[in-house]
């Protein structure tokens, strides 16, 4: 005679024991192993955090991967706890020694409160686009995302920030702001790439965006036609999670760098001369600020800019490169940053220096008193930015 | 004879020399010695007192010398000093 449904549950019911999602949480934290065995759909609307997914109809081929120890204990769940309990039969004949269903499934776990972990979800044409950095274990589809929701701030699209606005703009960081009020010029054209013959004479934050738009559309670009002032800075980079400079005066470093320890955003610092580019980071409060590596600007005579010296076209660009990879890492929470150290590029002789760098306790920005007299007045800082979100205008 | 690294923009002064060796116990009697050199160096290092510009650091190897004993720092032969003037330049 034929069994039913209803026996071959009450048979599972008899052969494997069940547990409560509470209990099945208890046992995990004491080292058991949570098996989701529903279908990748339903994996990635939610899933218990830390559980290892291997879908019933692939379990024989694929669980000696996912659990190769037998003796390890597993608890089996799907969505109701019907799944699960043919799942952990499986795993019984299979050998585990110690193997229990999850009654009620994930619907029981949510009500009793226990927590769900709804991962990142990505478009078909978005996994195809970020494929490379889906297959790195440090980025992922979380890092993706975690991109795609990221804010980067360029003050400048010239010779720095050509590179690093392309590369930035193909890895997906969903909003790139640009502060600049120049136009494009021919002159401009050996080095910022960003801009075309097309393009001369439109200002370069237009000019940035079409080309950025050409390039991903998931990416928003804000532009601010504006030249950076203590007027209106706090307001420029409020809400921004990094902010590149790549600007080209030491007031607007200056202007740059207190606003920013203020605000505690990460500035990504690069500075080029002829053959040779300078690089560090400054993370408010965790190293150095502009401030406490140089003190006073020198006078002009002493430091003249690139329209001045020159620069070789590929440099900017080099240095570009290298703080959009400080604001991924940045972005992201991976590897060693420039935090701390100034790294100096000379072209020609094909070398990279290192000089440490330190915090100065008597820094004006972010010294021992600058960082007391913060404290007190963090509150009107996340009330400005608030205001700052809701007047960005869209280039 | 420690080496000093010239930044590009004070190469002017030096001849487009990248790297000078020069003979001194301290820092600051390197600098003195760089600048007896090159002359058109004083200016742009030092101040009338004889101190370090603020806009200029001065490494040690990797270490900045104001954290260390400023121009009294004692240097090696083997030493290596860096001077570096602030950039401005974005390109």
């Amino acid at each position: 005679m034929s069994k039913t449904y209803a026996d071959l549950l009450r048979e599972g019911r008899a052969l494997v024991p069940e547990l409560l999602p509470d209990q099945a949480a208890a046992r995990a934290a004491e080292g058991a192993l949570l098996l989701d065995v529903r279908e990748p759909h339903e994996w990635d609307a939610g899933h218990v955090p830390g559980a290892v997914h291997v879908p019933l109809g692939r379990l024989e081929a694929y669980i000696g991967f996912a659990a190769p120890d037998t003796a390890r204990p597993v608890m089996v769940y799907c969505a109701t706890g019907v799944r699960s309990l043919a799942g952990a039969r499986t795993l019984q004949l299979l050998g585990y020694q110690d193997v229990a269903s999850v009654a009620g499934g994930l619907e029981l776990w949510r009500a009793q409160g226990l927590p769900v972990e709804a991962p990142a979800r990505l478009t078909p044409a978005q996994q195809q686009r970020y494929s490379r950095h889906l297959l790195i274990p440090e980025v992922g589809i979380r890092g993706q995302a975690r991109l795609l929701e990221s804010k980067v701030l360029f003050i400048g699209a010239g010779g720095l920030g050509s590179s690093g606005l392309l590369y930035l703009a193909a890895a997906g960081v969903g909003t790139i702001g640009i502060v600049d009020f120049d136009v494009v010029d021919a002159s401009n054209l050996q080095r910022q790439v960003v801009h075309n013959l097309e393009r001369l004479g439109q200002p370069k934050i237009a000019s940035a965006a079409a080309a950025i738009g050409a390039l991903n559309p998931d990416v928003r670009v804000i532009g601010h036609e504006a030249m950076l002032t203590d007027d209106n800075v706090d307001e420029l980079i409020a809400g921004y999670d990094v902010i590149i400079d790549g600007t080209d005066t030491f007031e607007t470093r200056y202007t740059l760098n207190d606003a920013a320890v203020r605000a505690r955003i990460p500035v990504v610092h690069a500075s080029v001369f002829r053959f040779e580019g300078q690089l560090t980071t400054f993370v408010p409060f965790e190293g150095p600020c502009y401030r406490c590596l140089y003190p006073t600007p020198p006078p002009p005579e002493l430091a003249p800019g690139c329209s001045v010296a020159g620069v070789l076209g590929v440099v900017p660009g080099t240095m570009g490169l290298l703080q959009a990879t400080e604001a991924l890492k940045l972005l992201l929470g991976i590897g060693e940053t420039y935090v701390g150290r100034l790294v100096i590029y000379d072209a020609l002789d094909g070398t990279f220096q290192e000089l440490s760098l330190r915090r100065d306790p008597a820094c004006p920005a972010c010294g021992t008193d600058a960082e007391a007299r913060m404290a007190t007045t963090a509150t009107n800082g996340a009330q400005l930015a608030a205001r700052a979100r809701s007047a960005q205008v869209s280039a | 004879m420690s080496t000093v690294r010239i930044p590009p923009v004070l190469r002017a002064q030096t001849g487009d020399l990248k790297a000078v060796e020069v003979d001194g116990a301290t820092v600051g009697a390197v600098l003195q010695a760089l600048v007896e050199r090159f002359p058109g160096l004083r200016e742009q290092l030092l101040g009338p007192d004889g101190d370090l510009h603020r806009f200029v650091n001065v490494y040690i190897n990797d270490q900045d010398v104001r954290y260390l004993d400023a121009l009294a720092t004692p240097v090696a032969p083997s030493d290596t000093i860096t001077v570096l003037p602030a950039m401005a330049g974005g390109a």
